[in-house]
């Protein structure tokens, strides 16, 4: 490994990660704690997005629907455990099993039918069936229907560790992170990884030599969606609440706006995406300026929204793109259809 | 008589589906792009309705003011925003309107308020009217009926039989060559683009009445909009019209007569949880099947090389 400006930063990054609780913990009550480990919930998600879009070029607009899934995944067994105190309906181990289960199985049916569409059409068919899985998740009215349902704890995980403490729920997001970026770098420089990035590139010279490119995407789809079902798993463990809100397909919007202001085409740029996302939501939304009797704080996505069309117009891939522009001279993005 | 009034509660649904979804469509079809934002001039034509039609006391005369306010945040907002995407791919334009989308929303937070806004219907056409002995129906709706009918009936004669209608078609299927012939095709786009403006807002300032004008109306329309012309096939106007009517009979028949149906055949607290979200689900089931049958939709305008 050569230490570019951009191995400088992904260290620098990840030391200030590992250090970060330990500072934050006793800053206004580990408030910053909380905000960190949302955004390594939501970076691990994106991640598992930028596997579909980053690299085989196809743009979901659903993997909201996948968060919620693992979500209700931990909120329904749990929600039994207090009903009539079966013990092994609030282990953790069995809600990890089932949010990967149901959301790899969801995501396969998925995946199947959506796959069968390019471009635009793919774009609408993930959207229409997060929009379905939102639905049905607000019939539940056992679960709380529209309201969803508070938790009253976290997964347990006997003979391990205890998720009640919000540090322990920090590593244990921050180590997903390292794992899943670890697996994914392997991933991706082996033949399947060519593969993927072949069908992004030209779809149809791949079909050409010879490749049956269908299989090896559904595959990617369901690595995908099972990442953000754990996404999820971890979700629903660190709000202690879940709904259907979790499904809205604004929060689809939000992962592909984190991965955007990362840079789609790094691995880790999602986690600098991120990064930057809730920080500038925090910073925005403190702005204590008013204005003609107007706190802009209040107000902080009349910023963010131009920001974010800012980004996209110019941001010549994202954050991560600019940390690595500064080793070589960058490219405009063009359409590769 | 019951059915036939949902009949037409559905065609009335339809036809404000298809006025927010032509302008969509023909972006798609002859822009290549794709405006999440197109439910935010929903929004704004719904309150633009409200203020206008507060200050000036008539319905009709804040309508006549709110058309041309919706042309021309359409026109501003292609000039702005949209022809910096022409270029550029399907993920950046998502992303890009999803951030005016975040905008508009905060903005009429800050001008209009957080709470809704309330609008009345016209006196004019508060009344009901009795089609057929024993059915009396609101005349309100009969006249966004109608509305839905002449701007149908508008946008055909405008496309097939104007020479605005020939630039836009050629655009649509070549814009490389009518550039060449000398055609300000930039003019085109950002007309275009205004005209659908224009007609989402007209579907918001028309459907205030029914609706509570609040954030957020433009995202609820914006969704149903997306999967009418997917089915319709992007691109194509004829399709719009067809899965606009067929979705709207299917959203609101199946609301209203699915639960029902259910107690037929299964245990009445079991059909009372399943009626209400298959009911809401009912579209997206439609949506997916016609996907897999007809990848493009049911009528695309837009060739297989786009």
């Amino acid at each position: 490994m050569n230490l570019t400006t951009k191995n400088y930063f992904n260290l620098a990054l990840f030391s200030a990660l590992i250090v970060l609780p330990l500072i934050t913990e006793n800053v206004s009550g580990g408030f910053y704690t909380l905000i960190a480990t949302k955004s390594l919930i939501m970076a691990l998600a994106a991640i598992g997005l930028n596997l579909l879009v980053g690299q085989g070029g196809l743009v979901s607009f659903g993997h909201s629907a996948f968060i919620g899934i693992g979500a209700y995944c931990v909120g329904v067994p749990l929600f039994h455990y207090f009903e009539d105190g079966t013990q092994w309906l609030a282990n953790g181990f069995v809600h990890l099993f089932l949010a990967l289960l149901v959301s790899g199985a969801v995501a396969t049916l998925m995946g199947m039918i959506s796959l069968r569409t390019r471009g635009i059409y793919f774009i609408m068919i993930t959207l229409a069936f997060a929009q379905l899985l939102y639905y049905l998740t607000t019939g539940l009215e056992l679960y709380g229907g529209d309201d969803g349902l508070s938790l009253y704890q976290r997964s347990e995980f006997p003979g391990s560790f205890n998720l009640e403490s919000n540090q322990t729920l920090y590593y244990l997001c921050l180590g997903s992170i390292l794992i899943t970026l670890g697996f994914q770098y392997r991933w991706f420089h082996s033949r399947f990884g060519k593969l993927i990035q072949g069908a992004r590139i030209n779809e149809s010279r791949m079909k050409a030599i010879g490749y049956h490119l269908y299989p090896y995407q559904l595959v990617l789809f369901i690595v995908s969606g099972m990442i953000c079902g754990y996404a999820g798993f971890l979700m629903a463990n660190f709000n202690n609440f879940i709904s259907p809100d979790l499904l809205h397909w604004q929060h689809s919007g939000e992962l592909l706006a984190i991965i955007i202001l990362g840079g789609t085409r790094s691995i880790v740029g999602p986690l600098y995406g991120a990064a930057a996302f809730y920080l500038l939501e925090e910073l925005l939304s403190s702005i204590d300026y008013t204005l003609g009797g107007i706190k802009i704080g209040e107000y902080w996505q009349l910023i963010f929204g131009p920001l974010l069309i800012f980004v996209v117009l110019y941001g010549h891939n994202g954050i991560y793109g600019f940390i690595t522009g500064l080793d070589k001279p960058s490219v405009t993005p063009q359409r590769e259809d | 008589m019951l059915f036939l009034e949902q009949v037409l509660n559905g065609f009335q649904l339809g036809v404000l589906l298809f006025l927010v979804a032509s302008g969509l469509t023909l972006v798609f079809g002859i822009m290549n792009v794709i405006n999440l934002a197109h439910g935010s001039l929903y929004m704004l034509g719904a309150f633009f309705l409200a203020s206008f039609s507060h200050w000036t006391d008539s319905f009709f005369l804040g309508l006549l003011f709110t058309l041309p306010c919706c042309f021309a945040v359409g026109f501003a907002l292609e000039q702005l925003i949209i022809k910096r995407l022409y270029q550029r791919d399907h993920l950046d334009q998502v992303l890009a309107t999803f951030g005016i989308i975040l905008f508009s929303n905060e903005l009429v937070r800050l001008i209009w308020g957080a709470s809704g806004l309330d609008v009345d219907v016209p006196p004019l056409l508060a009344g009901t009217i009795e089609l057929i002995p024993g059915l009396g129906y609101s005349s309100y709706r009969l006249a966004i009926i109608a509305v839905g009918i002449v701007v149908a009936l508008g946008l055909y004669i405008v496309i097939h039989k104007t020479r605005l209608g020939m630039l836009i078609r050629a655009g649509a299927s070549n814009k490389e060559t009518i550039y060449a012939l000398g055609i300000n095709i930039h003019l085109l786009y950002s007309l275009v683009f205004a005209l659908g403006a224009m007609l989402a807002g007209l579907a918001g300032a028309i459907a205030a009445p029914m609706l509570s004008v609040e954030i957020g109306m433009g995202e609820d329309i914006l969704i149903l909009t997306l999967v009418v012309i997917v089915i319709g096939g992007m691109g194509s106007i004829k399709g719009t019209i067809i899965a606009a009517l067929l979705l709207g009979q299917i959203d609101t028949l199946g609301r209203a007569f699915l639960p029902n149906l259910l107690q037929q055949f299964m245990p009445d607290n079991f059909a009372a949880t399943l009626a209400p979200s298959l009911s809401s689900t009912s579209i997206y089931f439609v949506m997916i099947f016609i996907l897999v049958v007809k990848p493009q939709g049911l009528f695309s305008a837009v060739g297989e090389n786009k």
